[in-house]
């Protein structure tokens, strides 16, 4: 990897958060995409960042334990407030 | 019954109406305790807390302006409630804290760069492959894992999680993606190794 080469990929890492989002503007857009289709390593880091994010979203979520909310009205019925 | 809205909530709660603390719980106690859990790792703790936040929050509301919404607000108790009870527990944790809100302007550069992305779906989601990913948010630092679990899992935007947590939009940004860059980092070498062992 020759110096401009790496230095074009710490560019587009920084913009890269909002280019995952959808949220970058079109000029880093169009050039986060010209680097992407020359750069293997970039290109995986982008790959895995999206699926990443996707396995988090398909995630379950954490539900109350039985007996919290009961737990916790009955403590306000004790503790004035 | 229509349901009552965010400001007729608070208008009774202010008022000191007790019913109103109970719809508030069933509203938002589900998300207080899951940001509690997902920063405490221990379901004891998190209730402890989910208790404190609400009880902080009935004494506190007549000086609630509804700057923020009310669901913004409890966050930002239940978050202050979280990080006083992980000072209390392990104050060195909180020092590596304050060493990566620190490092906040510094570059995160990738290392493990195995691509995964295609891997077989029941490798990405398998039950082993859940937990990691439950164990790496749990094992983020705490002020990356505030951001990621706002945005991320309780779907807050941008500015709200900026006005929960009290720090910039920018900060918020800048968070929001090291911490993603740091759970791709650590779900790679997961899926790297567990692919080298075949399994
Ligand atoms: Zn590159």
């Amino acid at each position: 990897m020759n110096d401009a080469t790496r230095q074009t990929c710490q560019q587009l890492l920084g913009d890269l958060s909002a280019y995952v989002d959808g949220e970058a503007q079109t000029a880093v857009c169009a050039a986060i995409e010209q680097h992407l289709a020359g750069c293997e390593n970039c290109r995986v880091v982008v790959d895995t960042l999206h699926k990443t994010i996707f396995l988090y979203q398909q995630l379950p979520q954490p539900d109350l334990p039985a007996g919290a909310r009961d737990r916790l009205i009955a403590r306000l019925e004790i503790e004035p407030i | 019954m229509a349901e009552l809205s965010d400001q007729e909530l608070v208008a009774r709660l202010q008022g000191g109406d007790k019913s109103a603390c109970t719809i508030c719980i069933d509203r938002y106690g589900t998300a207080v305790y899951r940001l509690a859990l997902r920063l405490l790792k221990n379901e004891a703790d998190a209730e402890d807390v989910m208790q404190e936040t609400f009880l902080n929050a009935f004494k506190a509301i007549g000086s609630f302006e509804g700057r923020a919404s009310i669901k913004t607000w409890l966050y930002r108790i239940t978050y202050n409630n979280a990080m006083m009870r992980l000072r209390q527990k392990d104050p060195a944790l909180l020092s590596l804290d304050e060493t990566w809100a620190a490092e906040d302007g510094a570059v995160v550069v990738p290392q493990q760069l195995f691509d995964w992305c295609c891997l077989p779906e029941r490798e990405l989601t398998s039950e082993e492959a859940r937990e990691k990913l439950a164990t790496a948010v749990t094992d983020l630092p705490p002020a990356l894992k505030g951001v990621f679990v706002l945005r991320e899992f309780e779907g807050l935007s941008t500015q709200e999680t900026a006005d929960a947590l009290e720090i910039s939009t920018d900060l918020v940004k800048t968070r929001l993606y090291r911490a993603r860059l740091q759970l791709r980092e650590n779900l790679a070498d997961y899926f790297a190794g567990a692919h080298a062992s075949g399994a």
